[in-house]
Order: structure tokens, then sequence, then C-alpha cells
């Protein structure tokens, strides 16, 4: 928990959810403080994913609780849905219409007034650096120009919290810069909550406040980048080597199967 | 454009009133209708390519059916009585493969997103299902065209005309929303492409779109009489053929349609949200 003296924006307790015998995530237990940016880090297979599936409202828990910009998880998904934003890992951008086109259908979705809907539209889509393409067919854009148009997205509404899964996932070291400048301007400007699943042990330090490393479905390590670097004592620890001590043994697991790996590839294959 | 300040409270809202859901579920549903909309005018060629099969059947079927008279249609010609026939076919089949699109669309991460904003399941899936009559009315649009090529005698009363558009929108939401049942059930698109082949031959020769019931062995009769394309068959043959009045009256066949698509739609509505989990 943070010394932040204003409530949690997010907050799970014992959130559980089961496949058959499989525990995907085990009574977690964590809170995200308004303005915070929260990094969920772990293996494959560690629960990151079906956390956020969760919180989202895609996935109905097995037990537990959480309640997103004070509206109950379970009693209230209509609202939980109008509080947050979702940039899911796989591509979620429509290649067939125009960017411009993608943000029209999504300020219909969230009922965005017709006074308000272009002027929203045209600050996002310049927020994100993308008005000269905005009438381009998404098919043409770059790996980063579609991540960038997939935040514009899910921003438009003002979401209280948003979601993003592997934001930089197949992108190149010059498009992950781009991102990740545009998370932290828009935490800056619209003062978003963020939760964010991430592989890349530098950006999780670059970008988040606190970091929950998660493994077989629980959080083993939860803190500040730098404390949770501190807690091993050795000098110039990473976070790469926080990450090997809780998550290490599952080395052999990483990659995820077939299924994950066929999907992670095609993300960065469309990416490309 | 910030004024947007995530640190205040939560503030209870409003109770949303009956009036507020409405005209939002709208909004919603022109977005989704819009979007297959914009889709189509970027890339019309499928319309085009689709032309190619009524076009097979109404010229060379027809026309060598026409010849040999082997099928009772009196008093309409061979060709008048296939039209509306083949107009339906050429409506199931641009619907039946409807879902392949929710396939692609599970396979990128399009369908979570939908399904994370706040529109209601039964929008998301029964604005889809009304914008696959776009397709169905071009497919209408061409076959009419052929047909007055053809020198068949239909009829144009502007009622009839309107009774035809309304029966393909009917037509095409309940075959395309079949479609996505079954994406939704097998996921994949090998499996999915199976089995719209395996159904699409059945549904088209056990209905009265090529021959009239009277015609059919005694067994398959009620098969093509639980077939709902039987009844788009007859909502257009008794709109379409000047004195036809059909094996039913047209406010069956319409309840059918539209009791199978309301079905259907709320079916789907169930099992969409499980193409994210």
């Amino acid at each position: 928990m943070s010394s932040s003296s204003s409530s949690p924006i997010l907050r799970t307790q014992e959130l559980t959810r089961r496949f058959g015998e499989f525990t995907a995530v085990d009574r977690l237990t964590l809170s995200v403080e308004p303005g915070e940016i929260f990094g969920l880090i772990g293996p494959n297979g560690a629960g990151k994913t079906t956390t956020i599936k969760m919180l989202t409202t895609l996935l109905p828990p097995t037990s537990g609780e959480a309640t997103i910009a004070g509206y109950d998880l379970r009693r209230d998904p209509a609202e939980v849905r109008r509080s947050i934003g979702y940039v899911p890992q796989l591509i979620s951008a429509d290649a067939q219409v125009s960017g411009y086109e993608n943000l029209w259908v999504f300020a219909r979705l969230y009922s965005i007034p017709r006074a308000e809907r272009e002027v929203r539209i045209r600050d996002a889509l310049e927020f994100m650096g993308l008005s000269g393409v905005a009438d381009e067919l998404v098919k043409n854009y770059s790996g980063g120009m579609i991540r960038r148009l997939e935040i514009a997205q899910a921003l438009m509404h003002r979401p209280r919290v948003l979601f993003l899964d592997e934001p930089t996932v197949g992108l190149d070291p010059l498009a992950r810069d781009a991102v990740w400048e545009q998370i932290e301007r828009l935490r800056g400007h619209y003062g978003t909550s963020l939760m964010l699943t991430t592989h890349y042990m530098e950006e999780a330090d670059r970008l988040c406040e606190r970091i929950a490393v998660m493994h077989r479905g629980k959080v083993v390590a939860l803190g500040t980048p730098a404390a949770l670097k501190a807690s091993l004592g050795a000098p110039n620890a990473t976070l790469q080597d926080v990450f090997t001590k809780y998550a290490g043994e599952e080395v052999e697991m990483a990659g995820g199967g077939y299924r994950e790996a066929g999907r992670t590839r095609r993300v960065a294959v469309r990416l490309e | 454009m910030s004024q947007f300040v995530s640190s205040s409270p939560p503030i209870a809202p409003a109770p949303r009133g009956i009036g507020r859901t409405i005209s939002e579920g709208l909004g919603q549903g022109v977005a989704i209708f819009g979007l297959e909309a914009r889709k189509l005018a970027h890339d019309p060629s499928e319309l085009l390519f689709r032309a190619v099969q009524p076009a097979l059947w109404l010229i060379i079927f027809g026309g060598v059916f026409s010849s040999i008279h082997v099928i009772p249609t009196a008093p309409y010609t061979y060709l008048q009585f296939l039209t509306p026939g083949i107009l339906a076919q050429s409506v199931l089949f641009i619907s039946i493969f409807y879902g392949i699109a929710s396939i692609r669309e599970r396979e990128l991460g399009i369908i979570t997103k939908f399904l994370v904003s706040p529109t209601p399941r039964v929008i998301l899936v029964g604005a889809r299902g009304l914008s696959a009559s776009m397709r169905g009315l071009s497919q209408a649009l061409i076959v009419i065209l052929l047909a007055l090529g053809l020198g068949v005698a239909l009829n144009f009363d502007p009622l009839a005309l309107a009774g035809v558009v309304v029966a393909i929108i009917l037509g095409a939401a309940l075959f395309s929303t079949l479609s996505m049942i079954i994406a939704s059930i097998v996921k994949t698109q090998e499996r999915f492409l199976g089995i719209g082949q395996l159904l699409t031959m059945p549904l088209f020769f056990a209905s009265s779109a090529i021959y009239p019931l009277s015609v059919m062995p005694a067994w398959l009769r009620p098969i093509a009489l639980a077939n709902p394309l039987t009844y788009l068959v007859d909502a257009l043959r008794t709109l379409m053929l000047p004195g036809e009045t059909g094996l039913y009256p047209l406010w069956v066949d319409f309840a059918v349609l539209l009791g199978v698509t309301v079905l259907l739609t709320v079916v789907e509505s169930r099992l969409y949200p499980r193409m994210a989990q």
C-alpha cells in the first residue's frame, strides 16, 4: 500500500480465477492509487493477462472482489466499463478503415455527445501524433502508429484507469521509445492511472512507480523498482535480477507454449 | 481539453433513465453499422465477386431447366419461379460466412475492445446482424438487374419492393447471426469454413429455392418446412411474382424470419463474450 492519503482508484481483494484444476490467479490483493503507473511482471502463465481480463470485465472471477473507480466489478460491470480503457496485447485497431474512423466508432460506443465528438477525435489524433495520417487506412500504418492509435482509442472517453497489456510487444526500439513517451505524457495530461503488463524489464523500470512480480498466480514481490532492487541486497542489482530471483526457476516454461508463442509472434509480425 | 481531474473521488452518477439507455443504445448501434458500411465502402470488391454466382444460377441453371420443362411451376415460367429463389440463395451465401469476421477479430484483439466498451452485448450482436443486410441488399440489386436483363416479369409495385427490402434485411440478419453463433462455438477459421460449407448446401437444397415443395420427396418436406430459408423464399416469391399467394400468408413468413432472428440474436449475445475469454 502506498503512502498516498487519497483512496485507491483500483482495489482487488482475494481476486481468484480458476480454469478447472488450474488456478491462474490466486487470491490477488493489491491496490492502485490515482495517477499511479502500476506494473505487473512475471513469466508467461503467471496470471498477468488473466488479471487484466478480470479487471476489464472480460472474464468473470471465480471468487474475490474488486472495485474500480468506486464501482464493484461484479455488481456494476457496465459502470466499470465506462470508467476504464483497455489496450489489449493483440492488435485492436481495425485495419480496414482509417484512423479517424477507428476513433469515430469508439467515440459513439462510449456515447460521447455529438458536440464533443469531433473535438475529442481531433485532440486524440493530435496528442498521439497521428493528425497527418488520420484519413489513411490503418493497414498502411507502422506498428508504432497502430499502438498509438489504439491508446488514443482507449483514451477518448477519459477513463479513470487505463489497462495496457504488453504495450510495446513487437515494436522496434525507436517506436517503443515513442510509445513510452506518450504513456508518460498522457498520465501527466489526463491524470489517468495505468496498469500495464510487460516482459521488458527496462520498460517496467522506466515507466512504473510500483511493480508487482507475479508467479504462478500470486504476487511474490511488490514495491517501487528501487525498493525491489534494494531488497536483493546486492550492489547494482537490476530489475532483471529481481525477476530471476522470484520467477527464475520457470525458465523452461518461458515462451508459454505453442498457442501463446503463435499469438505473440503474430502480433510481432503484424506490427512490423 | 484536460479539465478531467482523476484524483477527485468517484461520484455516483444519476440513475440512467430508460430514455437515455435507448438513445445511447441507438448511437452504439449506429457506430457498429457505420463501421461495417465504411469497410464496404473502402473495399467493395467482395460484393462484385459475389455477383458471379447468382448470374451463373440464373443464366445457366435457369436457362437449361427452363428449356426442358421438368419442374412444374405453372402459371409462372421457371425463370420467374427461380428468380426469388436465387435471390434468397445469394442472401444466404453472402451471410452464412459472415462469422469469419468475428473469428478474424478474435485472432486480433478487436473483439476485446468492443466487449470492454459499455455497449450492451445484444446491441453488439444485433447491429452486426443488421449491418449484414447491406451485403444482402447489394445482392438483391444484382439479382433484380440480372432478371430484368433476362426479361423476367416481376412485380414492381413499390409496396412489394419495400416488402422485398424488409424480407432481405431479416433474412441476412438471420443467417449472419447464425454464422456468428457458429463462429463463437468453433472459434477457428478451419473448423468454421468446414461447418459453413457443410451447412450451405443442405440449407439451400432443403428449401423451396429451386423447386416447389410439391415435387419434394415426402421425407424432405418437413425438413424444408423447418428451414428458415423456405420462409424467405416464400416471402420473396409472394412479393415478386404477380398474383402469387405463397405457401403461407406474408405475415407468417415475416413472423418466422423475425422470430428466428431474435432468438438467434439472444443466443449469440450470450456466446459472443466468450470469444474474448
